[in-house]
């Protein structure tokens, strides 16, 4: 049974311009997207800066109100709730349930708190009594890798690396039935960066973990994701197995971002090229596919026809017009 | 083209702004020279300069263009792109406003920006991360440059722009023959781009190689375990990442010794945590490390 489906979510954005602040235009920031994450399992969700990625993770955590469609979540077996139309009050006991790991150790622990007072505070808010979260903050420590002397200490004292530890610490606190990851190492040192997502690893292996990640690109993701669905411009393009997606993406798009990907080999130079132009903008998207401007497999169809996301091969959904006659280039 | 390669602190940024003479007080350049021009009957040594002579200045922005992670750093807010790039070409050359402004949609269109005689009208807040650091290139070219430093100039963008950017920097390197230093934390990038790598940490190069010998057998422990943790495509699910252990250390707490050897996974017992190796010698293959020494 899945932890989440994602059921055609819509979410628009009002353009206000002017004194009055009318609202000019509407910004479609998330269209039509659906998913579901199984239990255990992480989905990466990749796409570049504006594709609507963030604001995903943020209507699922629910940071943001839905435009449209369900989001229906299962905290555990056989009870499931959508969390799309609940007002704050519905949400509440709810929301220990879903967990967050930042981008940015730094912005998101607050530096006046002490570690163990940090990683404790979702079980404060939840009513843990006090001996309880002191006896679990130490296990939390111990299980993200941290001496369990870091408890007194504030976060100035760590390093980037150790930092995002603590955040990692703070979102498994209340053994949430599912943790959003948003770009959780894209701030950090490469050797860090290695030593995060072993311990990601680690958790997924150990606890069972469910996982969101977000990522904006292909890097990392081969290694932390079961599956991966790649949006553009406020839509998946692709969804597949991991490792089906990297050996045949079914989208020009991901075979873009493959391609994109500075490969850490000087044989493989040149090897591909750019994808021209520029990503569009969600505010007046290209009519028909919007990544027809910038493909180079495009025909006419492209330019009017909104293909629609479908399987076309086993557990490999594409939203491509040619994903059936096309063979693109993955890495092998 | 050079690249120089290292993680945050390691001193690389630092190093493009002492060529620069851009070190805030009280940071200074202790010893050393910044030879521009070796050998030439021209050759200056850019450390004996005052940062703020005329003769400095020539070099900055004139010789010399620097091309920033975040292009808004270099740009004024206040001005167009193309007031801006005039400007920089009238500071280094006697051209007339005329002359000036038709070089400047020249290098606009070298950079690849559409209908250049229209954005050059543009602000900068109206341009995409993309097309604003193509402005901050065009910017680096406007006094015709013999050397571009690109201090991480593609960190901030998306990964379809960064290839387009890094395609852009080897064409103008190929059309222009400026001599490029590329500073990056990404191994993927520095084995796209560069001829030859200096390998940084804890503010000392600590690894020079020519780029296909760096990744085919590099010769000092902290590049190869840089190399190990870059995260590979080829994966199988859940695989791990080679990692060093610890983190980098602070630089007012240097250890004694080689500087690598606390996280060094071939550390050499009473020798590494009380000696420092030997420094690289200048442009030639090395590695500042014990292991390397024996084997040379």
């Amino acid at each position: 049974m899945n932890v989440l489906e994602v059921d055609r979510l819509y979410k628009e954005f009002p353009i206000r311009s002017g004194f009055l602040q009318r609202e000019t235009g509407r910004v479609r920031a998330v269209q039509d997207v659906s998913f579901a994450i199984g239990r255990g399992e992480t989905l990466a969700l990749v796409g570049e800066s504006g594709c609507g990625k963030t604001t995903v993770a943020r209507c699922i955590l629910r940071a943001l109100p839905p435009t449209g469609g369900a989001i229906r979540f299962s905290p555990q077996e056989g009870s499931t709730v959508d969390l799309a139309p609940l007002s704050r009050r519905a949400l509440r006991p709810l929301r220990r349930h879903i967990q967050m790991i930042f981008q940015d150790p730094y912005a998101s622990l607050n530096p006046r708190m002490m570690v163990g007072d940090i990683i404790a505070e979702p079980m404060l808010v939840s009513g843990v009594p006090a001996a309880e979260r002191q006896a679990r903050v130490r296990v939390l420590l111990d299980l993200v890798g941290l001496p369990a002397a870091a408890r007194t200490r504030f976060p100035h004292a760590f390093s980037g690396g150790q930092r995002q530890r603590i955040g990692i610490a703070r979102a498994l606190a209340l053994d949430p039935a599912l943790v959003v990851a948003d770009e959780p190492v894209s701030a950090l040192d490469v050797s860090v960066q290695a030593q995060i997502v072993n311990l990601l690893l680690d958790l997924q292996d150990r606890l069972g973990l469910s996982m969101l990640f977000v990522a904006r690109d292909l890097g990392v993701v081969r290694h932390v994701s079961d599956r991966v669905a790649v949006m553009y411009v406020g839509r998946i393009v692709e969804v597949a197995p991991t490792i089906a997606l990297y050996a045949r993406p079914r989208h020009p798009y991901t075979e873009a971002l493959l391609a994109a990907v500075p490969k850490a080999d000087p044989a493989l130079r040149d090897a591909a090229a750019a994808p021209q132009g520029e990503v569009a903008d969600p505010a007046n998207p290209p009519p028909g596919c919007a990544f027809h401007p910038r493909c180079p497999y495009a025909v006419e169809r492209c330019r009017v026809e909104l293909p629609a996301l479908r399987e076309v091969a086993p557990g490999n959904f594409s939203a491509c017009n040619r994903a059936e006659e096309l063979t693109l280039a993955g890495v092998v | 083209m050079l690249g120089v390669v290292g993680e945050s602190g390691c001193g690389k940024s630092l190093t493009a702004r002492a060529i620069l003479r851009l070190i805030d007080r009280p940071g200074r350049i202790v010893s050393g020279q910044v030879l521009l021009d070796p050998g030439a009957p021209e050759q200056q040594d850019l450390t004996a300069l005052d940062p703020a002579s005329r003769a400095m200045q020539a070099v900055r922005g004139g010789r010399i263009g620097l091309i920033f992670q975040e292009p808004m750093s270099a740009l004024s807010v206040h001005y167009t792109i193309g007031n801006q790039i005039i400007e920089a070409i009238r500071a280094h050359a006697p051209l007339s406003k005329a002359e000036a402004r038709a070089r400047a949609v020249a290098l606009l269109g070298e950079v690849a920006i559409p209908r250049p005689e229209t954005r050059i009208g543009a602000y900068p807040f109206q341009l995409s991360g993309g097309l604003r650091q193509r402005v901050g290139i065009a910017l680096a070219l406007a006094a015709d440059p013999a050397i571009l430093i690109a201090d991480e100039p593609t960190t901030a963008l998306d990964v379809t722009t960064q290839a387009q950017i890094l395609a852009l920097l080897r064409r103008l390197q190929r059309t222009k023959g400026v001599a490029l230093m590329l500073i990056t934390h990404d191994m993927g990038v520095i084995a796209q781009m560069a001829d030859d790598v200096a390998v940084m940490y804890l503010g000392r190069v600590v690894e020079f190689a020519p780029v296909q010998r760096l990744f085919a057998a590099p010769r000092h422990p902290y590049t190869r375990a840089l190399l190990r943790s870059v995260p590979n495509l080829r994966a199988v699910p859940r695989e791990r990442l080679a990692t060093i252990g610890g983190a980098v250390p602070h630089p007012e707490a240097r250890p004694v010794g080689c500087p690598f050897h606390p996280r060094c996974p071939e550390v050499i017992a009473g020798r590494c945590a009380s000696e420092v190796p030997l420094p690289i010698a200048p442009d030639r293959p090395g590695a500042s490390c014990f292991h390397a020494e024996a084997g040379a």
